[in-house]
């Protein structure tokens, strides 16, 4: 699928994951070259979150392997989570969690005062450096979330509902935020969502999962260039078209899964 | 009246916000009952032989203070409570938040806690004077044991209501294990480790008490007993009140340290 001489940063094969009797993924085979924002669309308890776990290295497979080969720059991380839902400390500041990667690794205070005083800027939350996360909103915390992800300077970002949480507003300026960090460095992406929309805005490529268990159902090419405009975007009607094609395909998923739950419950 | 006066309304008194009207209250009762005591005292309706006028004992601490024996007996018990404290304190707190991320640990542990935990520590007493005799140590020994169950058990439980997902955190931003007690599991159990601390100082000050009563020639706990023997009933009401002071201090130092140790709570 992926031609060129660039190896794929992820490269996922015949992986399964069963927890007892429960498949939650079965057989994904995927590569995701370096550089690319991969979004993953599911239904809920598909296995997404499983699987950017594994990928993480928070879980093991059961069946499969998945390998990440990125240029080894000397201490560089390989990949940062945001997790889904709330993840800060509540016991650091703003500050400290922005930070605590590249404490955690032992960099330099120099190289850390600026990286997380520039993230903290991106995000528009250095007035707020010294506040614990229950002073911030909930959109503000996923912004420390995401800066605390970035100031890690990983080579893959894994994303995992970051922004489900939030209001269509916030949701709208956060997803343009995203867009602007993640074009300084184009790193490798791979984001979890439940929106068709933002898929769409977002990724260079989405891969639809299907109901438990989680399979790939279908890859497809987001024609869309960059950088994106969010705004300007919403009134391509391509981009409806693409939305609407990429529902039609969840929608058996999400019926699938809603039938389940009713056998089951 | 003035007319300047009466176009300020809040100079009355008696509009006082109900914060501070409460405030006021709770100063005055304690002494509002003190003055009871006193006047039931002087008419001979109380008993001075079991309790003696609160003048009476105000004039026996202070012939107390400058005897120097009252500052000696309580520097001597707060300084076995101090000790006692960092040697039951401290290994309970480690062991509390190991036990807390280690089930193998909890597993051996917690058996031995559960069971030792129901002995009521003033029992232990005569054992430990037999053990460590009737010098400091049997003392230090009582406040540690008494300090050591709550903090441990609070340390524990504190790190086990820990959000799985910030140990996620953690692992994914490749901290080590040292890294994780003390970006993690330390900070984020301490509510409960503070709470933990409280208790264990109040079971501390019961315990040196008794601790003093029986084995000892100094401290206020002695002091307390010896005016027992001695028919000194209102020596005896001064050690309860320093005691109780002891406690009160401590309770406000505590609940300041708190405030430290704990600024993210709202
Ligand atoms: N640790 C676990 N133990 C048992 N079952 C799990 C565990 N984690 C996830 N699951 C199950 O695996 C399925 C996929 O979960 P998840 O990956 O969280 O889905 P998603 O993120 O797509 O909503 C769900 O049915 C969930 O209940
Ligand atoms: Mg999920």
């Amino acid at each position: 699928m992926v031609t060129g001489d660039v190896a794929p940063a992820i490269r996922i094969a015949n992986l399964s994951k069963f927890f007892g009797d429960l498949t939650a993924i079965d057989d994904v085979t995927i590569d995701i070259p370096t550089g690319e924002f991969l979004v993953i669309v599911g239904p809920s308890g598909c296995g997404k979150t499983t699987l950017l776990r594994i990928l993480a290295g928070l879980d093991q497979p059961s069946v499969g392997a998945f390998t990440v080969s990125t240029p080894k720059e000397l201490g560089r991380p390989e990949n940062s989570m945001v997790f889904q839902g709330d993840s800060l400390f509540p016991w650091m500041t703003v500050w400290d969690n922005a930070a605590y990667g590249l404490r955690m690794r032992g960099a330099p205070a120099a190289q850390i005062k600026e990286v997380v005083g520039h993230y903290l800027d991106r995000i528009g939350l250095t007035r707020f450096a010294k506040s614990y996360p229950h002073e911030l909103s909930g959109g503000m915390r996923q912004r420390v979330s995401i800066a605390r992800a970035f100031a890690n300077d990983p080579e893959i970002l894994l994303m995992d509902e970051p922004f489900s949480a939030l209001d269509a507003q916030n949701k709208l300026l956060l997803q343009e935020e995203l867009l602007r960090i993640w074009e300084e460095h184009k790193k490798t992406v791979v984001f979890i969502t439940h929106s068709v929309d933002e898929a769409v805005i977002l990724g260079d490529r989405i891969m639809i999962m299907t109901a438990q268990p989680g399979r790939v159902k279908m890859l497809l090419r987001v024609p869309f260039g960059r950088p994106r405009n969010v705004m300007e975007l919403a009134r391509d009607a391509q981009f409806g078209n693409l939305v609407h094609d990429i529902w039609m395909q969840l929608r058996e998923e999400v019926d699938r899964a809603r039938s389940q739950n009713e056998m089951n419950g | 009246m003035s007319q300047v006066a009466s176009v300020i309304p809040q100079a009355k008194p008696w509009t006082l916000n109900r914060r501070s009207r409460e405030r006021i209250i709770s100063f005055l009762s304690p002494i509002a009952l003190l003055l009871l005591w006193e006047v039931l005292a002087r008419l001979g309706i109380l008993d001075t032989r079991f309790f003696p006028a609160p003048s009476q004992i105000l004039s026996t601490l202070l012939t107390m203070m400058t005897s120097g024996e009252l500052l000696d007996d309580t520097l001597i018990s707060m300084t076995r409570l101090a000790v006692g404290f960092l040697v039951g304190g401290i290994p309970a707190l480690i062991i509390g938040v190991v036990m807390g991320l280690n089930s193998t640990l909890r597993a051996m542990i917690d058996p031995l806690i559960a069971a030792t935990y129901p002995i009521p520590k003033s029992s232990i007493l005569p054992l430990a004077l037999l053990v460590l005799g009737l010098g400091e140590a049997s003392k230090i020994f009582m406040v540690a044991i008494g300090v050591f169950y709550p903090i441990a058990m609070n340390s524990m439980a504190g790190v086990r209501e820990i959000n799985r997902v910030y140990l996620d955190v953690g692992h994914n931003f490749k901290a080590g294990r040292w890294d994780v007690f003390r970006t993690i599991a330390l900070p984020g159990a301490m509510p409960m480790i503070m709470t933990g601390v409280k208790l264990g100082v109040g079971m501390g000050l019961v315990l040196i008490a008794i601790a003093e009563m029986v084995g000892a020639k100094s401290g206020l706990g002695y002091l307390i007993w010896n005016a027992w023997e001695t028919f000194a009933v209102d020596q005896m009401y001064v050690g309860l009140f320093v005691i109780a002071l002891i406690g009160f201090a401590l309770t406000l130092i505590l609940n300041e340290l708190e405030k430290i140790l704990v600024p993210w709570k709202p």
